[in-house]
């Protein structure tokens, strides 16, 4: 043991000093997804005094932070321009999130599809091994 | 809730997010203030001003030496970490012994919060005064973040005094005005005050009621 763990025991004081205050904020209803997978958020859009949803469908490229901060990344492709959205995982903005389909990736972050188009692009379908 | 004393002594947590009304993003710092309890009332009469000594924080009794621990025993109270005097006109109303917690504060109220800030140690003087340094090219050599000429030759022949120039930075007493109360926790004595405070996380800092700006 290292003498920094020691340390730490005696002090007993909890790695997440203000998980007390942000437990009030998350969120538990929401679905478990990874980068690959494509997503529908249904958004809560406020205009004047109307409020409704909008579905924003597209593949996630990247979760980043963690905890409370937690965002996500959604990127589609909207009458040939690139969309992106980056979304507080734990926003009360978003109503719901669907998966769609999981994807087969390599990687966290698949910030390497901003360069592709087409077919390129796509993202293999993840094959269910149960 | 008594009005004599508005201000308590707690400890900086850290800073977290929070979401508001209009679900934006709130940047909070969590500050546990409070419990604080009264040790010693001040009257115009014995000490010629009117004001309320109030203590904080947990210590082990045999750390506190006699004088201390006398004054302590005076006030009925066990012995606490941290004093500090509240300026108040109603001194009379408090009751030693007194307990005084976050509910002191609402919702949407101004404060004011006082800390020791970090220390950065010996700063240059861009750091420590935001001077824009020399250039980083244009003949320059090896003075980039130096602060230039620090004043004549032979006229006054001296430096003038109070020149600002690189030492020691931080660590000093700091108080953020006009900071707005989001949220106060009675259940875990906390208050959510928005942006940041002074000092570093599990520091002691001072939470006031706002003493200037518009309400």
């Amino acid at each position: 043991m290292a003498v920094g763990d020691l340390w730490r025991l005696q002090r007993r004081v909890p790695m997440r000093k203000l998980d007390f205050v942000d437990e009030a904020s998350l969120r538990s209803d929401l679905p478990d997804f990874r980068p690959g997978d494509t997503v529908k958020v249904h958004v809560k859009v406020t205009e004047g005094t109307r409020s409704r949803i909008q579905v924003f469908q597209g593949v996630v490229l990247a979760r980043a932070g963690d905890g409370l901060r937690e965002t996500f990344t959604v990127r589609k492709v909207s009458f040939g321009t690139g969309v992106e959205r980056r979304f507080p995982l734990h926003s009360p903005i978003i109503d719901k999130i669907e998966v769609v389909s999981r994807g087969d990736v390599r990687r966290a972050k698949l910030y390497y599809l901003r360069e592709r188009r087409g077919k390129a692009a796509k993202i293999r379908e993840k094959r269910e091994t149960s | 809730m008594s009005t004599a004393v508005n201000g308590l002594l707690g400890t900086k947590l850290g800073m977290t997010q929070i979401w508001d009304e209009n679900n934006r993003v709130v940047p909070v710092t969590v500050v546990k203030a409070g419990p604080c309890v009264v040790t010693q009332v001040r009257t115009p009469e014995q000490d010629g001003y009117s004001a309320v000594q109030m203590g904080y924080g947990q210590i082990d009794p045999r750390k506190v030496n006699k004088p201390m621990a006398g004054h302590f025993a005076k006030a009925g109270v066990t012995p606490r970490r941290h004093l500090v005097e509240v300026r108040t006109d109603e001194a009379t109303e408090v009751t030693l012994g007194q307990e005084f917690d976050v509910t002191l504060f609402e919702p949407g109220a101004k404060v004011d919060v006082t800390g020791t800030t970090k220390g950065k140690g010996y700063a240059g003087v861009m750091k420590r005064h935001g001077f824009s340094g020399l250039r980083a090219s244009h003949g320059v050599q090896r003075k980039h973040r130096s602060p230039g000429s620090i004043g004549g030759c032979a006229t006054p022949g001296r430096v003038f005094k109070g020149l600002r120039m690189a030492g020691r930075m931080g660590g000093e007493r700091q108080t953020t005005m006009n900071l707005t109360v989001e949220r106060v926790d009675a259940e875990n004595g906390v208050l959510l005050i928005r942006g940041a405070i002074p000092g570093s996380d599990g520091s002691v800092v001072f939470v006031r009621n706002a003493r200037k700006g518009a309400q």
